[in-house]
C-alpha cells in the first residue's frame, strides 16, 4: 500500500505564543472549580456499592438464626481458583435442625485465591453463599487470609428464606406425627 | 434368522440388527448395542422383579400367517413385524429370534417421562445433603426425563429419615424407590433375609423384620445397589461428595479369594472401598470387612524411616548394612503371603544368593464364609509358590526357627512384614540374632531389628497377586504412601542387586516383569501393564495336589478348579 505524507502547517503567530491554549485550560479549570465535588476521599469516604456488586463471598443465616449452608459442597466443586475448602459434618440427632441433617464442621475460603467470580452464589442450592459488599481487605499474613466459617458467618449476617424449605419440611413432619 | 453357527441370535434394536446370545436379557442385550435402557429394579446379578417399570420399551415380533405359518411379507418385501400396542418392560424380556424393539421411541420417552414424574411425586429434595448425588439414577434420569418442575400440589408423604437398619447401614425411607434391589440381595446373596416392605401404595416403606438387623458381612452392597440415597454407609456418611473422589483399581487383600476393588480417594486420603465387577471372581460385591482395611494406614504405628540399630538413614546405607550381614551367612528367610508377586519374586533371588538355611511364610487362617472371604487370609500364597519362594504351604507356627536360632544354627533373619513375635519365635530369641525386617507398621519385631526398611501398603503400591483360583490380579497405588519411603520392589531390588554384584535394580513392577518372563515359565508371556483388568488365569496344576485350605466361594469349588486348571493347561 502507498502512504502519503501529510505536511505538518507552520503554527501561526497567536498559536506560537501557546496564550489560546492556555486560556482555555484556565477556563475549564474554572468551570469546574464550581462543579459538584466528584472525588471520594477514600477510605475516610466509602463509595455507594451498586445492586448486583460482587464484593468478597459470605455465608448467611435464615432469619431464625439456621445456618443455610448444609455442606454440599458444589460450590467447592465449581470454584474456579479452589479458595473454598469444606469439611462436611452431621447435624446431631437432638439439635435444633436435626432435620437438615447436614451442616459444615469447617468451611474455608482463601480471599488471596478468590477472584469474586460469584459461581459459589450462583451453584448454592440452599442459597446459603452471597458475594456482599467489602471489597477491600488487608491482612499481615497468607493465613490470616484464609476466612473460616466463623468469619463467613459475621460478614454474610442474615438474609430473608424466600422458600423455606427445611421449616416446610418441619412442618410437614410434625403435622404428620399429630395425625399418626 | 435363528440358528448361526455361534449360537448367536439376531435382535432388532431401533431397526438395527445385533447378534446376542439367545436368552440375553434386553436391557443388557440393549448395552451390548450401545443403548441404554434406563432401568431401576433390575441388576445383573439378581432375580428380575420388574416393578419399577422404568424400562418400558415397545416390542415387536415378525408375523407368521397363523393358517400357512408362512412368514407375512409387506410392501417393501421384509417380514411384517406386529408391535404390541402396550410397552413391555425391557428387564423382563430376554431375546428371541427376530425380536424387535423401538428403545427411544416417542411412545417410550413418553413413558418414562410418567414414570419420572410418579417416583418424584413424593421424593424429597434432598439432593444438597444426599450422600447418592453425583451417583444417583434417579437424579440422571430426571435430569434426561424429568418434567422441571413439579405439578404435584398436595403435601409430600412423610416417612422415616435416618434410621439405623445395622450397624453400617443407614436408611432414608422418604427417598427409597421401592426398587427391592437391597431386599433381593439380602435374600439372595447375603442370604440373611432381614429386609421387605410394609404399609401399601405410595405409604409403602422399606423396613427391617422385626427385632431383626441389617448386620451380615455383606450389608455395605445394599448401599452400593440401591439406585437412589435411600440406605447410605454409616460410615461413608457425610464424608465427602462422590464427584471428588478418584477411582483406582485395586485388589483386596481380606483374604485369597481377591476381591476386585476400587479404592476411592481425593488429594491422597482414602474415603472408601467399593467393589469392582468382575464376572469371574466377585462379580459386583465385597464384604464390609474388607472395606474398612484401608483405616491402618493413616495411624502413628507407621513406620516413616529406614533404620540401622534405631538411627535414621537412607535406604542405600539401610540395604548396604544389610547386605553386610546376610553375607555372613546362616540366614533364615520369613516371607510374606501378603507381599506381592513381584516382592515375592525379588525375596526369593535374595534368598537364594545368601543361600538361606530356611525360607518360610506365615499362613493366616480363619472361616471362610464360602462366598468372598476364604479360609485362607493371606491374599497370596500362591504367589509364593509361583515365584518359587516356597514350595510346600505355609504353617501358622515358626517352631523350626525358633528352635535353629537356639541352636546358633541362624544367625539373621530377614522378615518380609511378618510380626516373628506372633508366631512362636519370642522377642529375647530375636535379640540373640540380627534381624532385618520390612514392615509397613511397628511391632516388636521391628523393635528389635538390627535394620528396618518402612514398606508401602497395598493401597500405596502397584504389584499383583495370585487368587485362590490361579488368577493373577494387578492393583495401582491410589494414594502416596509416606514422605520418604520408597516402593517395596526398590528396596528390596537395591539389597538385591548389592548381593547380586550388578544389575540394575528395578524401580517398579514392570522391571521385575521383564525378568520372572524368562525365569518363570507359567509368567513367560505376560507383561504387567498388559495385564487386564479381570485377571488371567495362570496354569497352576504343577500345585493342585497342595492341600489348600479353601472352602467352597463365589465362583470358586477347589474341585472343579482341578478341572479349570487342566484346561488352562491344555489350551497353552
Ligand atoms: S467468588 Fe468465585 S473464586 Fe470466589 S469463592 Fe466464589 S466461586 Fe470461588
Ligand atoms: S453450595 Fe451452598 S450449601 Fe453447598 S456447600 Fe456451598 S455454601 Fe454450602
Ligand atoms: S436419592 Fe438421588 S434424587 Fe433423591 S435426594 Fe438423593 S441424590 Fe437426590
Ligand atoms: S432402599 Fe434402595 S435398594 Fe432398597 S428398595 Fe429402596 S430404593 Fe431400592
Ligand atoms: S428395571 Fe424393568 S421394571 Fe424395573
Amino acid at each position: 500500500m502507498a502512504f502519503k505524507i501529510l505536511e505538518r502547517k507552520p503554527l501561526n503567530w497567536a498559536e506560537r505564543t501557546y496564550l489560546p491554549q492556555i486560556i482555555t485550560g484556565l477556563k475549564i479549570t474554572l468551570w469546574n472549580l464550581f462543579q459538584k465535588k466528584v472525588t471520594l476521599e477514600y477510605p475516610d469516604v466509602r463509595p455507594v456499592i451498586p445492586e448486583g456488586y460482587r464484593g468478597i463471598p459470605t455465608l448467611v443465616k435464615d432469619p431464625k438464626g439456621r445456618e443455610k449452608c448444609v455442606s454440599c459442597q458444589l460450590c467447592e466443586f465449581v470454584c474456579p481458583p479452589k479458595a473454598i475448602r469444606i469439611q462436611p459434618g452431621e447435624i446431631p440427632e437432638d439439635a435444633d435442625y436435626a432435620h437438615v441433617e447436614k451442616a459444615p464442621k469447617q468451611f474455608d475460603i482463601d480471599m488471596l485465591r478468590c477472584i469474586y467470580c460469584g459461581f459459589c452464589q450462583e451453584v448454592c442450592p440452599e442459597e446459603a453463599i452471597f458475594l456482599q459488599n467489602d471489597f477491600s481487605l488487608s491482612g499481615y499474613s497468607r493465613e490470616e487470609m484464609v476466612f473460616p466459617k466463623a468469619k463467613l458467618y459475621e460478614m454474610g449476617g442474615t438474609f430473608p428464606d424466600q422458600h423455606n424449605k427445611w421449616g416446610k419440611k418441619q412442618q410437614a413432619a410434625e403435622e404428620a406425627k399429630a395425625h399418626g | 434368522m435363528t440358528g448361526r453357527d455361534d449360537n448367536l441370535i439376531s435382535v432388532f434394536i431401533d431397526e438395527e440388527e445385533f447378534l446376542v446370545p439367545p436368552g440375553t436379557n434386553m436391557v443388557e442385550a440393549a448395552r451390548l448395542a450401545g443403548k441404554e435402557i434406563p432401568h431401576y429394579c433390575y441388576h445383573p446379578k439378581l432375580s428380575v422383579t420388574g416393578n419399577c417399570r422404568m424400562c418400558l420399551m415397545e416390542l415387536g415380533m415378525p408375523l407368521k400367517d397363523h393358517s400357512t405359518g408362512e412368514p407375512i411379507i409387506d410392501r417393501r418385501g421384509l417380514q411384517k413385524i406386529g408391535w404390541m400396542p402396550r410397552p413391555a418392560i425391557a428387564c423382563a424380556t430376554r431375546a428371541f429370534p427376530g425380536i424387535h424393539i423401538k428403545t427411544d421411541s416417542e411412545l417410550v420417552r413418553e413413558c418414562r417421562n410418567g414414570v419420572m414424574e410418579f417416583l418424584l411425586v413424593n421424593h424429597p429434595l434432598d439432593c444438597p445433603i444426599c450422600d447418592q448425588a453425583g451417583e444417583c439414577s434417579l437424579q440422571e434420569y430426571a435430569a434426561d426425563y424429568g418434567r422441571g418442575y413439579s405439578r404435584f400440589v398436595e403435601n409430600k408423604n412423610v416417612k422415616p429419615k435416618r434410621t439405623r437398619l445395622g450397624p453400617r447401614v443407614m436408611l432414608d425411607d422418604e427417598r427409597c424407590i421401592l426398587c427391592s434391589r437391597c431386599i433381593r440381595f439380602c435374600k439372595e446373596i447375603a442370604k440373611d433375609d432381614v429386609l421387605g416392605f410394609v404399609d401399601r401404595g405410595s405409604y409403602s416403606t422399606l423396613t427391617c423384620f422385626p427385632g431383626k438387623d441389617l448386620q451380615n458381612n455383606y450389608s455395605l452392597n445394599t448401599v452400593d445397589i440401591c439406585p437412589v440415597g435411600a440406605l447410605t454407609s454409616i460410615d461413608f456418611r457425610f464424608k465427602m461428595r462422590v464427584w471428588f473422589l478418584k477411582e483406582t483399581p485395586s485388589i483386596c487383600a481380606e483374604s485369597s479369594v481377591g476381591v476386585n476393588t476400587h479404592i476411592e480417594s481425593r488429594e491422597g486420603k482414602i474415603y472408601r472401598i467399593t467393589p469392582r465387577r468382575n464376572d469371574e471372581v466377585n462379580d459386583t460385591w465385597i464384604p464390609d470387612s474388607g472395606r474398612i482395611l484401608y483405616k491402618s494406614i493413616d495411624t502413628d504405628e507407621r513406620l516413616i524411616h529406614y533404620t540401622i540399630d534405631g538411627s535414621h538413614t537412607l535406604v542405600d546405607g539401610a540395604a548396604k548394612e544389610a547386605a553386610t550381614l546376610l553375607r555372613e551367612g546362616a540366614v533364615a528367610v520369613v516371607g510374606s503371603g501378603r507381599a506381592s508377586v513381584e516382592e515375592q519374586y525379588l525375596l526369593g533371588k535374595i534368598a537364594s544368593a545368601v543361600k538361606a538355611i530356611s525360607v518360610s511364610l506365615v499362613s493366616r487362617t480363619g472361616d471362610g464364609d464360602g462366598l468372598l472371604v476364604s479360609a485362607d487370609r493371606n491374599p497370596n500364597v500362591r504367589g509364593a509358590l509361583l515365584t518359587g519362594l516356597i514350595t510346600s504351604l505355609p504353617h501358622a507356627n515358626l517352631g523350626g526357627l525358633a528352635s535353629a536360632i537356639e541352636s546358633g544354627e541362624v544367625r539373621t533373619i530377614l522378615s518380609f512384614g511378618e510380626d516373628l513375635t506372633q508366631c512362636g519365635v519370642e522377642k529375647q530369641l530375636l535379640e540373640k540374632v540380627n534381624v532385618i525386617y520390612f514392615g509397613s507398621h511397628c511391632n516388636e519385631t521391628g523393635e528389635v531389628a538390627k535394620v528396618v526398611f518402612p514398606t508401602l501398603t497395598v493401597f500405596e503400591k502397584a504389584g499383583t497377586f495370585i487368587n485362590q483360583q490361579f488368577r493373577l490380579q494387578k492393583f495401582l497405588p491410589a494414594v502416596p504412601g509416606p514422605q520418604g519411603v520408597l516402593p517395596d520392589i526398590v528396596s528390596l531390588g537395591k539389597l538385591c542387586s548389592i548381593l547380586d554384584g550388578e544389575a540394575i535394580p528395578p524401580t517398579g513392577p514392570e522391571g521385575v516383569w521383564a525378568e520372572m518372563n524368562t525365569e518363570i515359565p507359567q509368567f513367560s508371556a505376560i507383561d504387567f501393564e498388559n495385564i487386564p483388568i479381570n485377571g488371567i488365569l495362570i496354569d497352576g496344576s504343577q500345585w493342585e495336589h497342595l492341600p489348600f485350605i479353601e472352602g467352597m466361594s463365589l465362583h470358586y469349588d477347589p474341585d472343579n478348579n482341578r478341572q479349570i486348571m487342566a484346561e488352562v493347561t491344555k489350551s497353552k
